[in-house]
């Protein structure tokens, strides 16, 4: 019978509120937990996927909206711009590279993007089998589209218009698919890539020869841009917004922004978490005390037969710990297995793969907080159970 | 084996209670017999080394348990003191082995389940080893608390009314137990008690 097995017994005894202080314990600690699971991969998945942009130009509107659909693929386009403006600016003396992107398709769920190898580049894409895209209406598909829509090389598919299931380009030549990227965690996996051309002509429509349009009426939807130098963050932007029908967006800014403002709810949730782990703590003090008072006569029992002051008092303190380190492992449990079953709606929503198998370095940061609680919340009743005068309180009864 | 001298005691500052002298040795019995607010209860406390005699000595079995460290007074204790409180108080998580089993360990001991059970058999009580004390009657609470006192094997036993909440047949069967256990481990026992009942069993009293 040691001193472990003790506190454990004494708090089965008390198991209704045991119950509920784990279960206060672990709300705490799963909800600081998931908060920063969900954060360390939305930043590590946004970060990834600026890839050094510098700038985005897209049709005139929100700058953040321009950021959300050209690079992470979640918004839509604020329009289009024209592609005569684009290539006036790719030959700006600050400008050292520029990629198009022409959207507007989808095909069951999964954007279409007309664009360059060099998108695929930006990202360090390789392929796995197959080529990338050459001619129009050649395809090469992101390793997540290609698992899930089964599809493999030689297959055909029509694009839906917009990005919602439905209207099928039906009476357009197919696309087929010539290659295949190997998963790489950004957000090429979730895309299927053409050139331009091929978008241009599924959205002339049957019959129109690409050729009768002049390039100087093409359109894209937007561009990225990399500088030379930081001039060009400077001077850039400004030159768009003021000098032109086009929305300069920088995804440094924007992003800045959208932190900012994920950042409102976040501490809220932080505080409500905060509020939950302070309540636990207050149960596990309450539960203590008020057991402590009923065990007062078992404390002084235990000083008869030989336990000294300390040995009572870490006792107390091992239930607290107890407490602490099974709600830290059940709230650890339910925040990854929570994440694992949540990353099937987040991917679905946000296009993102999440996990629930990663495990920061805050989270062990978290262990010894819980510790620190589960110590704090056991310290009175521990003094209390320290300062047991065995002579009163067996003369009481 | 244990042996007082001028013990007193004082109350809230101004009650004083100047105790006899008290000396016995090895297996002898004795009742001491006091009315309520006598101070016996106090007496027993000192004897006990539960609390610390504010004048005069107290030696058991040559230790002079008044000149020890708390902590090492709290070993001492453990493990020459068996003591069986007049109501019966047990440690409510845990079932009657697992009292005894922590008693032998506060004390220092190694823990010995048989041993354990051996002593419960003796007190007719063996049936109920994996019970909750929670769940015995008054009568099997008494013996499990008798146990409690005898499983360090101490040199001193001390009852304090161990007999008040009894009937006449439970209170014989409790002295009986108590006389052959103290005789079967050769320790002194001191019986604290204003039960009359007990007072022609016991040559050696003292009166408070």
């Amino acid at each position: 019978m040691n001193l472990l097995k003790l506190s454990w017994k004494n708090l089965i005894a008390d198991k209704w509120s045991t119950l509920l202080s784990l279960i206060l314990f672990a709300l705490g600690v799963g909800l600081i937990s998931l908060i920063l699971l969900i954060n360390h991969q939305v930043e590590d998945k946004f970060e990834k996927n600026l890839a050094g942009i510098d700038l985005v130009v897209g049709a005139k509107g929100s700058p953040l909206q321009i950021i959300l659909c050209s690079i992470f693929h979640i918004d839509f386009p604020t329009g289009n711009i024209p592609l005569k403006q684009a290539n006036g600016l790719k030959r700006h003396p600050l400008v050292e590279k520029a990629i198009d992107l022409s959207l507007g398709d989808s095909h069951k769920g999964y954007r279409i993007v007309g664009t360059t190898p060099d998108y695929v580049d930006l990202y360090e894409g390789k392929i796995q089998t197959g080529d990338l895209w050459k001619n129009t209406f050649d395809v090469t598909l992101g390793a997540t589209v290609a698992k899930n829509l089964e599809l493999k090389i030689g297959d055909t598919f029509h694009g839906s218009h917009g990005y919602a299931d439905g209207m099928e380009h039906d009476d357009m030549d197919p696309f087929k698919v010539t290659g295949i990227l190997s998963p790489n965690g950004s957000v090429l996996d979730q895309l299927i890539f053409t050139n331009k051309e091929s978008v241009w002509a599924v959205h002339d429509g049957h019959g129109t020869n690409p050729d009768s349009i002049s390039i100087d009426d093409r359109e894209i939807t937007s561009m990225f841009l990399f500088f030379r130098n930081r001039m060009g963050n400077v001077q850039l932007p400004r030159m768009i917004n003021e000098n032109t029908d086009m929305q300069a967006a920088s995804p440094a800014f924007e992003m800045a922004r959208l932190y900012n403002m994920m950042g409102q709810g976040e501490n809220l949730l932080r505080l409500l978490a905060l509020i939950i782990m302070i309540v636990s703590a207050l149960s596990i003090f309450i539960s203590l005390y008020k057991s402590l008072r009923s065990r007062k006569y078992e404390l002084a029992l235990m000083r008869v037969s030989g336990a000294t002051p300390g040995w009572l008092f870490l006792l107390i303190i091992l239930e607290g710990l107890i407490i602490a380190i099974l709600g830290y492992c059940i709230g650890m449990l339910l925040s990854h297995v929570g994440m694992q079953l949540l990353s099937g709606y987040l991917t679905e929503e946000y296009r993102y793969e999440f996990t629930g198998g990663l495990f920061l370095k805050e989270e062990g940061y978290m262990f010894l907080v819980a510790l620190a609680i589960g110590f704090l919340a056991a310290i009175i009743p521990a003094i209390m159970a320290f300062r047991t005068n065995i002579s009163e309180t067996l003369s009481e009864g | 084996m244990i042996e007082t001298k001028g013990l007193e005691h004082t109350y809230d500052g101004n009650n004083k209670i100047g105790f006899p002298d008290i000396r016995l040795e090895k297996g002898e019995k004795m009742l001491l017999l006091g009315l309520s607010g006598s101070g016996k209860t106090t007496l027993l406390h000192l004897l006990g080394g539960l609390m610390k005699p504010q004048k005069g000595n107290i030696s058991i079995a040559g230790t002079d348990i008044s000149g020890l460290g708390s902590s090492a007074l709290d070993k001492f204790r453990g493990k020459h003191v068996g003591i069986i409180f007049q109501r019966p108080h047990f440690v409510s998580s845990l079932s009657v082995m697992e009292n005894l089993l922590l008693t032998q360990k506060l004390a220092g001991n190694s823990t010995n389940s048989s041993e354990i059970k051996s002593i419960l058999e003796k007190l007719n009580i063996a049936h109920k080893a994996n019970s909750s004390t929670r769940n015995l009657s008054q009568g099997e609470q008494q013996r499990v608390a008798i146990a409690r006192a005898l499983v360090n094997k101490p040199d001193i036993i001390l009852a304090d009314e161990p007999t008040s909440a009894l009937d006449d047949h439970n209170t014989n069967e409790v002295v009986d137990l108590l006389e052959q256990q103290a005789e079967a481990y050769n320790a002194t026992l001191i019986i604290v008690t204003h039960d009359t009942r007990l007072k022609e069993r016991f040559p050696k009293r003292i009166e408070l």
